[in-house]
């Protein structure tokens, strides 16, 4: 049996990446995949803590995330290839023109 | 049965005027000249026959009766109708209201198709008429209203039609804005009084909860004397206001720049009867507190004699008549102020029909004159530069032999206006004056003075106009109006002489009339001593103008021999003793001045400082905000994060 320590390490290492890219990269499809990091650790977090205590609910609750997550990257993947077509780009910084 | 049938005629009074107005004003453009006037005069004339019905069925039961129409105001206790008041008192202001309207009526169509082409736009002959009813109609409401706010309404709108008509050529007048300024000057001198009427009206209904007239004087038998004391002088300052007292006085002249018919029936025969009229009506107050019918003696009295002594130095044929309705409005003003309601009534009936008939007949004179000088100037382009003032007395003279009819109607008219017997204004002054002569000899005094002098400016007037040879090629050209101008003026010109009928000594026929709505006055026994003075005293001023202005004529372009026996004191009357300078030195400057100041310093420097301070501050404090919607998405992100970081470390460490 693998200690929980361990789970919530890499948990946290995978959060603080995911964090780290979605501040630091400009590439909007690395953004994403850092979102998708920062869901995955807090799914890993789920089903750790559900085998720890025997309880269902927390893996029950990692379905729904992923179901979400999908449908996120199903809309977002679009937003990305429409903005490519308009500014033949995908860099997050050049999406600026909403500043105030 | 019959007669709660005729008494519910009454809101048809106020109604078909509304018609007719309302007629010209969707349809005029299509109806024409003639339509026009046709549809006004009948409304008018309509409304009259009205009135007559309403005195009929009033002569078999003489008490007041109410006749409501509508709903107004019902809030909590207060409820307020429109209802018209049917007694005595308010028939008879219609019936001459409506009466000597429809004349007037009748003569404007004729001379507003002269006028409106005289001033270049025909197409203003419709706006006149609108005009004209509408003023019917207010005047009606004021009259016929059966508490103090539905009379007020009337009093407002008799007000603005006034404005409307003073200025109702308005790009006219000195300057351009002459008549614009008389019609502003009208309208706030009026708004000084109508404040008053205002509050005391307030009064009344803070103390009595009601506005209706019964209702107020029974609650008002019972009230303490310094508040109703309070309340009349309230009303006094209103009544200065609408008649034209001291020391309210000054619009009215200025308001001469209206139209001739205007003047007639708005600021001769029946708008400025008013406060006359609101007087009687609140005669139940009055009574019961001396001081105020004192003042309102005194305010009437001093008003007849000053106003009268400006009349003997005008030259303006419209101005002398001013003044004297200010004069005669002051007549009756005592004569209601010293408790002789009926005699007041009286005068104000039989002055509105001699001042009417001066008016138009001075209003035939000066379209004479006009025509007169439209031929004389022939060669002249057409609305050239008027070199010549139609309206000056100075340039007419020996006008008798060409405007006979106007001629023999402007002397009944006079001779009326004067006291002669047994004209209408013998009788009706020879009442105020013995009622005087009863009450308070002081003001006997005063008034038998303004009646002298009533007949000499009477006299110089028709000298000046009338007799002598002509002093201006307009006046040798001027010819007599057409019948729609004279037959009005030779109705008005019959009433003026026979109009003392209403109330002969004796008789007293308009007393036991008006016993109806005025019981508790007391009727004025005719006294022949007072009676041959003021005969006497009328006789010596008209001598007096003949021995100045008739025995020796005239000669062109003289100076007022009145003024050169006169000397300083001609002057001072030439220039009305010098109130609007006055008024303009005292009130008007030191008025201007304090504005400008409250609109320099306190509106645009603490006010508007105020506003566009907080509007800049808040603009500045958007503009560092702005700075942070930066358009990175990354940032907005970090943002967020770092929130959420704050929120997590506050829910850890708290």
């Amino acid at each position: 049996m693998i200690p929980i320590d361990y789970f919530v390490g890499l948990s946290v290492l995978m959060f603080v990446v995911g964090i780290a890219g979605v501040l630091l990269r400009r590439n909007a499809l690395v953004v994403f995949m850092s979102l998708e990091l920062i869901l995955n650790a807090a799914n890993l977090l789920f089903v750790a803590f559900a085998a720890y205590y025997e309880l269902l609910a927390g893996q029950l609750f990692v379905f729904f995330v992923m179901t979400v997550a999908a449908a996120e990257v199903a809309v977002g993947l679009a937003l990305i290839v429409e903005i490519f077509r308009a500014k033949k780009s995908i860099d997050v910084d050049q999406m600026s023109s909403m500043k105030g | 049965m019959e007669n709660n049938l005729l008494f519910s005629l009454a809101p048809w009074a106020v109604l078909l005027p509304v018609f007719g107005l309302l007629l010209n004003l969707v349809f005029g453009k299509r109806l024409g000249e003639k339509g026009i006037g046709l549809i006004a005069s009948l409304a008018t004339g309509l409304a009259f026959l009205v009135s007559v019905l309403l005195a009929i069925a009033l002569s078999r039961h003489p008490e007041a009766t109410v006749v409501p129409l509508a709903d107004w105001i019902t809030v909590g206790q207060l409820n307020l109708a429109w209802a018209f008041r049917v007694d005595t008192l308010s028939v008879t202001m219609m019936l001459a209201v409506t009466g000597v309207g429809t004349l007037i009526h009748v003569y404007a169509t004729g001379y507003m198709h002269k006028d409106v082409r005289h001033q270049g736009d025909p197409g203003s002959y419709r706006r006149f008429f609108v005009y004209f009813n509408l003023f019917i109609v207010a005047m009606l409401l004021l009259v016929s209203a059966n508490n103090y706010l539905m009379l007020f309404v009337g009093w407002e709108g008799v007000g603005l039609c006034s404005y409307l008509l003073i200025g109702f050529w308005f790009n006219k007048g000195a300057e351009g804005i002459g008549n614009a300024r008389a019609a502003k000057k009208a309208f706030v001198v009026n708004r000084i009084g109508d404040f008053g009427l205002l509050i005391a009206i307030f009064l009344l209904f803070w103390n009595f909860g009601t506005l209706e007239f019964d209702g107020i004087f029974a609650a008002a038998a019972k009230a303490a004397p310094a508040l109703v004391l309070v309340i009349t002088l309230f009303m006094l300052l209103g009544v200065t206001g609408k008649s034209a007292q001291l020391p309210l006085y000054v619009w009215l002249p200025d308001a001469m720049a209206g139209p001739t018919p205007v003047s007639a029936l708005i600021h001769a025969a029946t708008m400025v009867t008013a406060g006359v009229y609101l007087i009687a009506r609140s005669s139940p107050l009055y009574i019961q507190v001396p001081a105020a019918q004192m003042t309102v003696a005194w305010v009437g009295a001093l008003t007849a004699l000053f106003a009268a002594t400006i009349a003997v130095g005008q030259y303006d044929i419209k101005k002398v008549l001013a003044y004297s309705t200010i004069s005669q409005l002051g007549f009756m003003v005592a004569a209601v102020g010293m408790g002789a309601y009926v005699a007041g009534m009286f005068h104000l009936v039989t002055h509105a029909f001699f001042k009417a008939l001066l008016f138009l007949a001075a209003g035939s004179v000066i379209m004479g004159m006009e025509h007169g000088e439209e031929q004389s100037a022939h060669g002249r382009a057409p609305g050239d530069a008027h070199s010549l003032d139609p309206q000056d007395m100075r340039n007419m003279g020996g006008l008798q032999g060409r405007m006979r009819t106007t001629f023999w109607v402007y002397l009944a008219g006079a001779l009326a206006l004067s006291g002669i017997a047994p004209l209408s204004g013998f009788f009706s002054k020879d009442e105020i004056l013995a009622a005087a002569f009863r009450n308070m000899p002081v003001l006997f005094i005063l008034l038998l003075a303004a009646a002298f002098l009533t007949a000499f400016y009477m006299g110089r007037q028709i000298f000046m106009v009338f007799f002598g040879k002509a002093r201006s090629a307009a006046a040798e050209q001027a010819h007599e109006s057409p019948p729609v101008i004279t037959v009005p003026l030779i109705i008005l010109a019959v009433l003026s002489v026979v109009g003392g009928a209403l109330n002969l000594p004796g008789v007293h026929s308009l007393g036991h009339w008006l016993e109806g709505s005025l019981a508790h006055t007391p009727t004025v026994e005719f006294i022949a001593g007072v009676a041959l003075l003021s005969l006497a005293v009328a006789l010596a001023g008209l001598f007096l103008a003949w021995m100045v202005y008739g025995q020796r004529r005239m000669p062109f372009k003289d100076t007022d021999p009145l003024a050169r026996s006169l000397g300083g004191l001609f002057t001072a009357v030439y220039n009305k003793w010098w109130v609007d300078e006055l008024y303009q030195a005292v009130i008007l400057r030191p008025y201007q001045q304090l504005s400008d100041l409250l609109a320099r310093t306190v509106d645009m420097g603490w006010i508007d400082g105020t506003v566009n301070g907080l509007g800049s501050a808040a603009r500045s404090f958007a503009g560092q905000l702005r700075r942070l919607e930066n358009g990175y998405v990354r940032s907005y992100a970090l943002t967020i994060f770092l929130g959420v970081v704050a929120i997590m470390a506050y829910l850890f460490f708290r």
